[in-house]
């Protein structure tokens, strides 16, 4: 879609009315009435407090609404006004909310934000998800400071997560991301970060954004084209990861398609990925990020079951996108008892780099390749579950590590996929 | 008589000769025409193929699950086959014109019947190409949907999925050519109806229980729906 279609008159107008600004932060939403003025408020004490003299703005990209999200926003903004006099203040602090074109999606969202950054010439913006519910007012400052006072240009959160929260993420796209474009963002696809003016100009006036807007994943994308242009980045403790009550875990294969489809298609995109470079520490800004422990009631055996019939019910399937060997080891395990189940990380690597060949090479629909990972991704899931049912936070901690020291060991394998090597 | 003779002789001979005279012009404007023909359609088929291959067809016939098939049966790829069609539709058309031109008492009546079929003969093996792609296509779909959905039987969804799409597709390719109508309209009727109705039947009697479950969880409580283990994966 063309940026016209997503920048609507509206939204312009409403930018218009603001000017220049220092600082923006901007807020994408769909329907998240129950969460916005709780995160607004938030913001706005966290621009005060922390930002007293820098000219700043609320911008709310809004996807359509229907449940008087926008009305929300602009009363949370007023009522604080009026409630909360700000004695730090020293600059008005505007506040708008107006909705994007083209219907409702995070890249579009995102799209609309780092063009409002670009056109209100402001040299640092953060966006804040509509679904964080235990925002505090100190998440601006940390996501902010280092744009504004050390010169960072994308500073992504880290969060104190619970051991088991974040499979996906853990087991696949942080480990693979970091393999391919060597540097250890820890939360690669974030729901809040922070960027400098310089990148969302450069982000905003890339050829193909508009279009890259329209498919999942763009805050993956501007994670990558921000590695892979040089761009100096640093992570920001935020503290506990905690979702809406509204919005429940979401689906794997949703998940898939927004964090590991994206990720597949970057190696189309960004060349940088052949680059042989070890990876790089990223600083951390607020301290380490800890796991918590608390005990989950997880359904295993269901992750299990759907592995195994996944193996064997899509197995003419796999076989046209992993290889011969790692297809007949896939169901060598399937055919293992639960205590005996172990998707150990070569094989699981291999399985990735396999499947993000076949993706590259469209041996059938992508979207399908994506969904017939998730079988696999529950197998990987189950292992990760029962390698760590005991763990402390190191010890999962030394897990990972050694799973994202696989990804990049074998990624001369991928490159021989990619070529036909094998 | 001998007199007779030689005249009615020089006069079949001379008969002769003018129907030759008449007929080989016309023969030689039908290899004309089968010869232009056979160039024309190859230049129809270049561009078919060149104008496939630009909207990426065999990327669309992987994707659908074509190519693996057309792999197996030792069938070139989806672009090649399709504008071999079209060449020998295109030449064979021509030649039919050609024949045409030679004026042969009785012939003319089929052939003309037989360039006016053509264009049904090419729009039902379309039908038929395009339908087991959009079979294939949406059986992987359905099975992978069933997989993921932890459902009971996802080759038996699948299969149903493939079997109807296919019948359908069949019975309008029958259709488009005239081809036993009435038939296929009832056979595929019967088909469609027996299948939704033992679908109902093993749904509504043979998986009361899970039929229940379903229906609660999707209409009754839909808010207690299981989510992914209670796991956020990202």
């Amino acid at each position: 879609m063309p940026e016209e279609s997503i920048l609507t008159d509206d939204f312009l107008h409403e930018l218009m009315s603001v000017g220049e600004v220092d600082l923006l932060v901007g807020v994408p939403t769909y329907n998240d009435a129950a969460s916005i003025g709780q995160i607004v408020q938030a913001i706005r004490a966290g621009l005060v407090k922390y930002f007293p003299r820098q000219r700043a703005v609320i911008v709310n990209a809004d996807g359509g609404s229907q449940d008087q999200t926008q009305e929300l926003v602009r009363a949370a903004s007023i009522n604080d006004l009026q409630q909360a006099p700000s004695p730090h203040a020293l600059r008005t602090l505007h506040s708008i909310s107006a909705r994007y074109g083209g219907g409702p999606a995070s890249g579009r969202g995102l799209y609309a934000i780092l063009a409002a950054a670009d056109l209100l010439h402001s040299s640092a913006c953060a966006v804040i998800s509509a679904d964080s519910t235990n925002i505090e007012p100190e998440w601006i400052a940390h996501l902010l400071q280092p744009v504004c006072r050390d010169g960072f240009d994308l500073v992504t959160p880290v969060y104190h997560r619970h051991k088991f929260d974040g499979l996906l993420l853990r087991n696949l796209v942080y480990p693979m991301t970091r393999a391919l474009y060597a540097r250890q963002v820890r939360e690669p696809y974030p729901s809040e970060f922070a960027f400098s003016g310089r990148l969302a100009t450069q982000i905003f006036g890339q050829e193909g954004w508009a279009e890259e807007a329209e498919q999942d994943g763009a805050k993956l994308y501007l994670t990558i084209s921000a590695i892979t242009s040089g761009f100096k980045l640093a992570q920001a403790l935020l503290g506990n990861k905690t979702r809406a009550q509204s919005n429940p875990p979401a689906d794997v294969v949703d998940a898939l398609r927004e964090g590991v489809g994206p990720l597949f298609l970057s190696l189309d995109h960004y060349p940088a990925w052949r680059s042989n470079a070890p990876s790089e520490p990223v600083p951390i800004f607020g301290g380490r990020p800890e796991l918590t422990l608390d005990p989950l009631r997880i359904n295993r055996k269901r992750l299990y079951d759907l592995f195994r019939s996944g193996v064997e019910e899509l197995a003419p399937l796999l076989n046209s996108i992993v290889s011969r060997s790692t297809l007949r080891e896939l169901q060598q395990l399937a055919s293992r008892e639960e205590q005996d189940f172990c998707y150990c990380d070569e094989l699981w690597v291999r399985t990735i780099y396999e499947f993000a060949a076949s993706y590259h090479r469209a041996v059938i629909n992508r979207d399908h390749i994506i969904q017939a990972l998730a079988p696999l991704y529950r197998g990987r899931a189950y292992t990760f579950l029962l390698e760590n049912r005991d763990s402390q936070g190191e010890e999962v901690e030394r897990n990972v590590e050694a799973l994202c020291l696989t990804f990049e060991k074998f990624k001369p394998y991928l490159e021989d996929l990619w070529d036909g090597r094998r | 008589m001998w007199d007779k003779f030689v005249v009615e002789l020089s006069q079949a001979t001379q008969e002769i000769i003018r129907n030759l005279a008449q007929f080989l012009p016309r023969l030689l404007v039908t290899l004309i025409t089968v010869v232009i023909g056979g160039l024309a359609a190859w230049v129809i088929e270049v561009i078919v193929r060149s104008v496939l291959r630009l909207v990426k067809f065999d990327r669309l016939s992987d994707d659908a699950g074509a190519s693996q098939f057309l792999r197996r049966t030792a069938l070139p790829s989806s672009t090649e086959l399709l504008s071999r069609f079209v060449f020998w539709v295109a030449w064979i058309g021509f030649i039919l014109v050609g024949v045409n031109v030679l004026g042969i008492v009785g012939l003319e009546p089929h052939i003309s019947k037989l360039v006016a079929y053509l264009p049904r003969l090419v729009a039902a093996v379309c039908l038929i190409f395009f339908g087991l792609l959009a079979a294939s296509f949406f059986s992987r779909a359905a099975l992978l949907a069933a997989v993921n959905a932890g459902s009971p039987s996802p080759k038996l969804i699948s299969s149903a999925v493939r079997t109807l799409i296919t019948v359908l597709s069949v019975s309008m390719a029958f259709e488009e050519l005239g081809l036993a109508e009435q038939t296929v309209l009832i056979a595929f009727g019967l088909i469609f109806g027996a299948l939704l109705f033992g679908l109902a039947l093993a749904f509504g009697l043979g998986g009361q229980e899970l039929a229940k479950r379903f229906l609660e969880a999707r209409f009754a409580h839909p808010k207690q729906r299981e989510h992914e283990d209670e796991l956020s994966p990202l």
